[in-house]
């Protein structure tokens, strides 16, 4: 079975990210950058479906040079081969699902895992777009899969329930936390990585639809007031949480 | 606490290889993910945590240099930076690594028969069989030359009879690499566990090294297969060739140790306010941090060039001894600097400092303790020894 997982290389959760000049786009300079947490699971659970069905996986970002390191990543996690495209300019969630499904169409796997979000801008299209375009089955914010013969059944968390889903091949599917237990990159892995095929090229990116006009960090948070301590404060406070905050 | 990113000051990172410095950051993950969550657990109970041992195996950690037998074929620049990595987490981690690797399966592979490696290495490398090494003997440990660990060639066996102490995972061994005296020589004796009269008894009471299992090895009429000697040594620098290897990874993991405290100082300077302001505005403790930065980089840039050396076949046995030295010492000041920089806090094991503090004064102690390097220096420099 050809598998395909699309990655990206985002700030890691705790940066601080600031605003650039433009006040459209953020600042990397001093920023660490990883693979994004949710893709780590869609590799995982390529390796795990290649294990079972065999095949190649294939891991592919549209990103600069530097995203190297995290295909690089993904190879020493088991990949056998790695993409990267380089957009050459700013993209939004359709014109970068426009070049992945150009690439998905030459690349021709059966099955594509991605993460159900990237943390950078957690717009959470990618998936969804690329099945639309493609006119695949998709399995969003999947929590379990069975892939069968030709079809697959998933499990989805909401709100409340779990949500229990079939469809066919091929398919999308966008992964979240609960799916599995990524691995480490091991030794061997790392050695291994050295030697497998890392192929470069350019993305064939659509029009965007989507302008950002804006990027302003969160309000600063107030200084926070000390209304007392101990027991004798529980009624001043109430009442701010009542009539100031309004959270009761 | 904010995450931890280890410490650059001096950009080193441009000097390993991206190769390099993914194995450093997915040792680095796993010991945040796996290991710390159960430090605190198995230092109150010293005990190791056994249950990771198989996962160890999987990452590749156990002997990563062996081209062979199922090691990686890493350089020692990588395997420094797992120790660097494992000690970041625990000395006792770094301590069982190190045994299995340097003390264990780096002696059979060099020393061994074809059929001893094929009998114990991949199941050492894949942490399916656990190794100790026993050289220290209750009278004998800066000096192990004078060891009265004898044995005694008896047909196709040999007998084995003395006592070895302060044994790294000698409860938890599969196997013992035990050095004794054959006809007054030193040699190597690989000892099952589970041969009849090997036994091992755990030592107790230890204020150090905690999550790490140190015990007696006991050796009354223990009769071995012949086949069980190390073949391709003779003399002290069978043992002493093991313990170079050693040495070299515990200079690495002092590092690992002292960035642990150095990251957990900083930030609890950095929101802990007394008088005014966060104390790492003050001056005295900006002199500790600045200490404890300024020795972690040297130290870094030692281990950086030991490596290399290591690497292309120039290093000297003296040089390994400077950087184990050095480092260790280092380490040990920035624990007892950061002990004190966390106030009450730093005597509970809500931190790491003073575990990190404690197990620093075995590692200070074993592998050559700080004295015996100076005197293996001063022999170097100055061609007297002054051991005697
Ligand atoms: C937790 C732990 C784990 C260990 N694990 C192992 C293991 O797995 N295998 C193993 O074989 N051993 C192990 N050891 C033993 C360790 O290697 C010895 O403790 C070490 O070699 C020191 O020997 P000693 O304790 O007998 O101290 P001694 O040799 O008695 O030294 C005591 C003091 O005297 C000083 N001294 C000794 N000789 C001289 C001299 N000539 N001139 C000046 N000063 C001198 C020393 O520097 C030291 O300060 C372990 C020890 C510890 C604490
Ligand atoms: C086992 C134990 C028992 C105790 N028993 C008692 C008790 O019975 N009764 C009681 O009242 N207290 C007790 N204490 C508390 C003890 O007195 C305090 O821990 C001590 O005063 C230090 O305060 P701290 O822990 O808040 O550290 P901090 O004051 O936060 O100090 C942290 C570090 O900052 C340094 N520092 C602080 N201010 C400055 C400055 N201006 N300039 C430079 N450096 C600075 C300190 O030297 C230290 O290195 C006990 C503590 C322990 C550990």
């Amino acid at each position: 079975m050809e598998i395909l997982v699309l990655v990206k290389r985002v700030p890691a959760t705790d940066s601080q990210i600031k605003p650039a000049a433009d006040g459209k786009s953020y600042d990397p300079a001093g920023l660490e950058f990883v693979l994004n947490p949710y893709d780590e699971h869609a590799v995982e659970e390529a390796l795990k479906t290649k294990a079972a069905k065999e095949g190649t996986v294939t891991v592919l970002t549209v990103g600069g040079k530097e995203a190297q390191k995290d295909l690089r990543t993904c190879l020493a996690m088991g990949a056998d081969k790695a993409v990267l495209l380089d957009p050459g300019q700013e993209f939004d969630g359709k014109s970068l699902s426009e070049a992945l499904a150009a690439k998905v169409k030459e690349l021709a796997p059966e099955i594509v895992f991605c993460g159900k979000q990237s943390v950078d801008n957690d717009d959470a299209q990618i998936g969804p777009r690329l099945a639309g375009l493609l006119a695949w089955s998709c399995l969003t914010d999947a929590a379990s899969l069975e892939i069968g013969d030709g079809t697959w059944t998933g499990q989805r968390d909401i709100e409340g329930a779990k949500e229990v889903v079939e469809g066919k091949l091929p398919a999308v599917i966008s992964c979240s936390k609960g799916l599995n237990e990524p691995r480490y990159p091991n030794l061997k892995g790392i050695m291994a990585a050295k030697k497998k095929p890392l192929e470069e090229g350019s993305a064939e990116l659509g029009a965007p639809a989507l302008t950002v006009i804006a990027l302003t960090p969160p309000p600063a948070r107030p200084e926070p007031t000390i209304v007392g301590e101990g027991p004798d404060a529980v009624d001043a406070l109430m009442d701010k949480l009542k009539n100031e905050a309004k959270v009761l | 606490m904010s995450r931890y990113t280890g410490v650059d000051f001096y950009n080193l990172d441009a000097l390993f290889t991206e190769e390099e410095l993914m194995v450093r950051d997915s040792i680095r993950q796993w010991v945040s993910d796996r290991f710390l969550p159960l430090v605190n657990e198995h230092y109150r109970a010293g005990t190791f945590p056994m249950e990771l041992v198989p996962e160890m195996g999987e990452l590749g950690i156990f002997g990563p240099t062996l081209p062979d037998y199922g090691g990686a074929g890493m350089n020692n620049l990588c395997y420094g930076l797992i120790l660097q990595e494992l000690e970041r987490g625990d000395s006792g981690l770094r301590s069982f690594v190190s045994v299995q690797g340097s003390l264990c399966i780096y002696p059979i592979h060099a020393y061994g028969s074809e059929e001893q490696k094929e009998k114990y290495l991949p199941g050492m490398i894949a942490g399916k069989l656990i190794g100790c090494f026993g050289l220290t003997e209750p009278d004998f440990g800066s000096n192990p030359g004078g060891m009265i660990t004898k044995a005694v060639d008896d047909g196709d066996s040999y007998i084995l009879n003395g006592a070895k102490m302060w044994i790294t995972n000698g409860g938890l061994c599969d196997l013992a690499v035990v050095w004794a005296k054959l006809d007054g020589r030193i040699r190597g004796f690989i000892v099952e566990n589970g041969t009849d009269g090997f036994s091992t008894r755990d030592q107790h009471g230890k204020f150090s090294l905690r999550a790490s299992v140190t015990s007696e090895l006991i050796l009354e009429d223990c009769r071995i297969p012949k086949s069980h000697i190390l073949p391709q040594v003779e003399g002290l620098k069978g043992p002493l060739g093991c313990l170079t290897q050693a040495r070299y990874g515990i200079a690495w993991g002092a590092i690992g140790a002292a960035q642990a405290v150095y990251h957990e100082c900083l930030d609890y300077s950095l929101s802990r306010v007394q008088f005014s302001k966060p104390i790492a505005g003050y001056q005295l403790v900006q002199n500790k941090l600045v200490w404890m930065l300024n020795e972690i980089t040297k130290a870094q840039f030692l281990c950086w060039r030991l490596g290399n050396m290591k690497d292309d076949g120039s290093m000297d046995f003296s040089q390994v001894s400077m950087a184990k030295r050095n480092n260790v010492w280092m380490a040990l000041e920035c624990a007892r600097l950061g002990r004190d920089m966390l106030g009450a806090n730093g005597v509970t094991d809500e931190y790491s400092v003073m575990r990190h503090m404690c197990n620093l004064e075995s590692v200070i102690t074993y592998e050559g303790t700080h004295d015996i390097h100076t005197l293996i220096l001063g022999h170097k420099i100055t061609g007297i020894p002054a051991y005697d």
